[in-house]
């Protein structure tokens, strides 16, 4: 890829496609749909964290002359026991169900049993009312060292921990474990001079995106149905929906309205599946909305971890031995991130020795949805904090001891691959001369740098270029746009085309209008999704070059396709794309293009953030004074919207480092499931958050895009943790850093 | 029984019929179609149905909407003229100032009213002002220029 290359529209801040309709309050959400004859549906939810549902009667809800329909566990048709006994059920499969609507248990507080719709909202409300349960109360599971302790109260009877040398004969919490290694550590130990070993531990927090799960589902007489919701992958939320209810893909459109943020929990089903049994039996459509509550308690929420981390180093600063063991809460299904939380907790640093365990542990509460990098702000908190009490211990600068150890090109992941061209130490010497890194700190104030990692994933992406014969052109794309992804598309397609912005109009279409599409996530958007619109460009290109060569009486190798026109190389003749586009009708027919691709060479991503505190010595409350988030983007297409991926991942990150926390009862109910009390960062609570974007291209996108928006909410729980610690001289090891927390390190302290 | 409102939204003559307990916000999206005002929490705590109340900034979802009877209401559907977006919504789009987008007819309600107060905040004046609005999203950063640069912009106009 050539540094010289001058691009007309890729790296300029254009203004986004769909912004006209989201500032002027057109755009629709998930709740903003309504259809002729709809009904609403709404949930009764478990008032136990942990209990055996011994009677549920809903004969009396039924006779409510407004009640329309009732959905229960047993109206997953394909998901029963007998299939599952016989080994045609998979058990994420029954899980999903379960989660949905509890088959005999209830696993967490607000755990959905049974679903009403009616013919309005209030009606719906009153018949929960009438739904007779009654239930055995099992004590609640509500942390790691409780579920995996000897007594524990087990969640469910038929988990066996996977991943040991002998799978165990009695049921455990623990669903499974893995290991990692490289090297020896135990050799790797031997040669250090200084080790440092520590335990943390991380809260249970939630994504925090504003706007509610919410769907509206139409089920028609043909057996057909059609579902809107807002999700970060509408195929997926056919294909759980069709597996769930033993329906063709083909029986199922998926619309994905505009999204009110998803960060990960948006890429599961909750409500649509229901949504569609009670479409199904009232014959009417219904539309489902949580409120912030049911959002808060049962949906979303990323694991709450626990680990221990060692680390050694020799006096000179070269790392010697890594090791972790990460603990990961899953809520109440197995399936928490372990995995990437022990793929990613050491991949900033080239170090030969290193081992790595991670635990997934299932807890009375809310199954964890992904949230931003999952698994990876947890794991690499823990082994930042220890980075950077090694350094103070070896007196060495933060920066310059990970510049000493930093991932490079070539460096041996412990999770498998070779690193290529990657930019870490770019960032870290971005840091090192950033104007904050420069800037001297106030009286009381501390300092914390972290570096952090997230692997970036490409996948299968779908999309058609259709042009019209004045040379205007729409790009249906399949991935659903959650911030500012239609903008991308639209200024690569520009590019590859040679025709302005404004005459390529970007469609997030239905699930029926391209094939299947991955979901958003994973940072997977601008890289696989933007490859299929460069390959959907060039088909159009060759397309174009084919008809003028008609045209011309020429070969198509005779024609050269440059800024937007064709070239006769054999003559004197030049098209433009408009002119080609208009005679498209005399020379076979109108243009389309399509990219259908399952893209390969997703570029790893490195970031590395700064941030100065001040903290309040007498109410323990912690203000960001400063804060810098660099980051290799690969290449920006649109730096604003990149710039907004960084600033984005770090006031989230700074959330979870100083506030965000499920707090329950002794009875695991969540006593803060609402905005007031679980208290995301305000504008009054930041500072302008600083951006550098590093550009180390990724060789295996046209562009050189690297995925940005997971990486930037690794680094800040360690970056805030450490500038934390660094202003009141006292060690971190539990987030959040809320005020009654530092206050009472501060008095235990002594202070 | 149902009450019935006469109230002016957006400069047009508006009537309805509500429940005694219908917010003002039910009424906008579900009665009346005017769906740009959003639901984010329904207990006043993230802005996202932001309006004005006889020029005053609330939030809906805490309005009761027979409050809105001879009343004056404006929503975001108001804030830009029929062919011209209005200054605050370009500044909002030049700055990036959105990503989902969810939260982004509230806070040009928001700081609509703010710079009808106060056209020369400071940037804290500015952040504490939408401190009641929340974004997930954006860090503020992006929000907070585009709000500087709107004021800038309207005081230069003036």
């Amino acid at each position: 890829m050539s540094e010289a290359k001058q691009y007309k529209y890729i790296g300029q801040r254009t203004i986004r496609p769909d912004g006209f309709d989201k500032v002027t309050g057109r755009a629709n959400y998930g709740a903003d749909l309504s259809l002729p004859g709809m009904i609403w549906g709404k949930i009764l939810r478990s008032p136990h964290a942990h209990a055996l549902i011994t009677k549920l009667d809903t004969s009396k809800a039924e006779a409510h002359p407004d009640v329309l329909a009732i959905a229960r566990f047993e109206d997953f048709p394909t998901v029963n026991a007998a299939a599952f006994a016989e080994g045609r059920q998979d058990k994420g499969l029954v899980d999903l169900a379960s989660n949905i609507l509890a088959d005999k248990k209830v696993l967490y507080h607000g755990h959905a049993l049974v679903a009403v719709a009616a013919r309005t909202e209030a009606a719906a409300a009153q018949a929960l009312q009438l739904i007779e349960v009654e239930y055995e109360v099992l004590p609640p599971v509500m942390s790691i060292d409780q579920a995996i302790s000897a007594d524990a109260a087990i969640l469910h009877e038929d988990m066996f921990t996977q991943g040991l040398a002998e799978t165990p004969s009695a049921a455990s919490n623990i669903a499974s474990r893995m290991e990692l290694k490289k090297g020896d550590v135990d050799a790797g130990f031997a040669q250090a001079d200084v080790i440092v070993e520590r335990e943390f531990s991380t809260p249970t927090v939630h994504q925090g995106y504003i706007e509610p799960h919410a769907t509206t589902v139409r089920f028609d007489e043909n057996g057909t149905s059609t579902i809107w919701c807002p999700t970060q992958g509408h195929f997926d939320v056919r294909a759980s929906t069709a597996r769930l209810l033993g329906m063709e893909l083909g029986q199922i459109k998926v619309t994905a309205s505009e999204i009110g943020g998803g960060f990960g929990g948006k890429t599961t089903v909750y409500l649509e599946p229901v949504a569609l049994i009670l479409s199904r039996k009232a014959g009417r459509p219904v539309k489902m909305v949580m409120t912030r509550e049911e959002v808060f308690r049962a949906s979303g929420p990323a694991s709450a971890s626990q680990s221990r981390i060692k680390i050694g180093a020799k006096k000179d600063g070269t790392l010697v031995a890594m090791q972790a063991s990460l603990y990961y809460e899953a809520g109440a299904f197995k399936g928490s991130p372990m995995g990437p939380g022990c793929m990613t907790v050491f991949t900033p640093y080239d170090v030969e020795n290193m081992w790595v365990e991670g635990f997934d542990v299932v807890v009375n509460k809310a199954k964890v949805a992904a949230y931003r990098a999952p698994g990876a702000p947890q794991a690499e908190f823990a082994a930042e904090m220890v980075m950077n009490e090694l350094a103070e211990r070896l007196a060495m600068d933060p920066i310059d001891f990970r510049l000493q150890n930093a991932a490079k090109e070539g460096t041996q992941t412990l999770y498998g691959p070779k690193l290529k061209a990657v930019g870490l130490v770019e960032c870290l010497q971005a840091a090192k001369t950033s104007k904050q890194y420069q800037t001297a700190l106030a009286e009381g104030e501390g300092r914390g740098v972290a570096a952090g990692f997230w692997f970036n994933i490409g996948g299968q992406s779908s999309v058609i270029i259709n042009m019209n014969p004045d040379g205007t052109g729409t790009i249906l794309e399949g991935s659903p746009d959650i911030g500012g992804s239609r903008a991308s598309m639209q200024m690569m397609a520009a590019e590859e085309l040679g025709i302005p912005l404004d005459r390529l109009n970007p469609i997030v279409t239905d699930t029926e209008h391209v094939a299947y599409n991955q979901t958003t996530g994973g940072s997977r958007t601008t890289f696989a999704t933007g490859m299929a619109v460069v390959e959907a460009c060039q088909d159009i290109v060759a397309q174009l070059k084919s008809r003028a060569a008609a045209m011309w009486n020429v070969t198509s190798e005779q024609v050269d396709w440059q800024d937007g026109s064709a070239i006769n190389l054999a003559g004197e003749d030049k098209m433009t794309l408009a002119e080609v586009c208009a005679i498209a009708e005399k020379t076979g027919g109108q243009i389309s293009g399509r990219g259908n691709i399952n893209a390969r060479g997703a570029g790893p991503s490195f970031a590395v953030h700064l941030c100065d505190v001040q903290v309040d010595r007498d109410t323990g409350k912690t203000d960001v004074v400063r804060y810098t988030a660099i980051q290799d983007a690969g290449k920006a297409i649109h730096p604003g919207y990149v710039e907004g991926q960084y600033q984005g991942g770090a006031a989230q990150g700074i959330g979870w480092a100083l506030n965000e926390e499920y707090v329950y009862d002794q009875n695991g109910i969540m006593e803060n499931a609402g905005f007031l009390d679980y208290r995301i960062p305000l504008a009054s609570d930041l500072p302008s958050i600083d951006t550098i974007i590093v550009e180390v291209p990724n060789s295996f996108h046209p562009y050189g895009v690297r995925g940005v928006g997971e990486t930037g909410i690794v680094p800040p729980l360690a970056a805030v943790g450490s500038a934390v610690s660094n202003a009141i001289g006292l060690p971190i090891t539990a987030l959040p850093c809320s005020p009654p927390r530092v206050l009472k390190l501060l008095q235990d302290a002594g202070q | 029984m149902k009450t019935h409102v006469t109230t002016r939204i957006n400069d047009e003559t508006v009537e309805f019929l509500c429940e005694p307990q219908q917010t003002l916000l039910h009424v906008l999206r579900n009665e009346l179609g005017l769906t740009g005002t959003k639901e984010g929490c329904g207990s006043g705590d993230c802005g996202a149905c932001s309006v004005t109340v006889n020029d005053r900034l609330v939030c809906s979802c805490l309005v009761l909407a027979v409050e809105a009877d001879g009343a004056k209401i404006g929503t975001i559907e108001g804030v830009a003229s029929s062919d011209k977006l209005h200054v605050i919504q370009e500044k909002y789009l030049e700055h990036a100032a959105l990503q989902c987008g969810i939260c982004t007819p509230g806070l040009i309600v928001s700081t609509k009213a703010l710079l009808e107060e106060n056209p020369n905040p400071t940037e804290a004046e500015a952040r504490y002002f939408l401190a009641g609005n929340l974004c997930r999203c954006t860090g503020y950063d992006k929000i907070i220029k585009a709000v500087m640069d709107s004021a800038k912009s309207l005081n230069q106009g003036a």
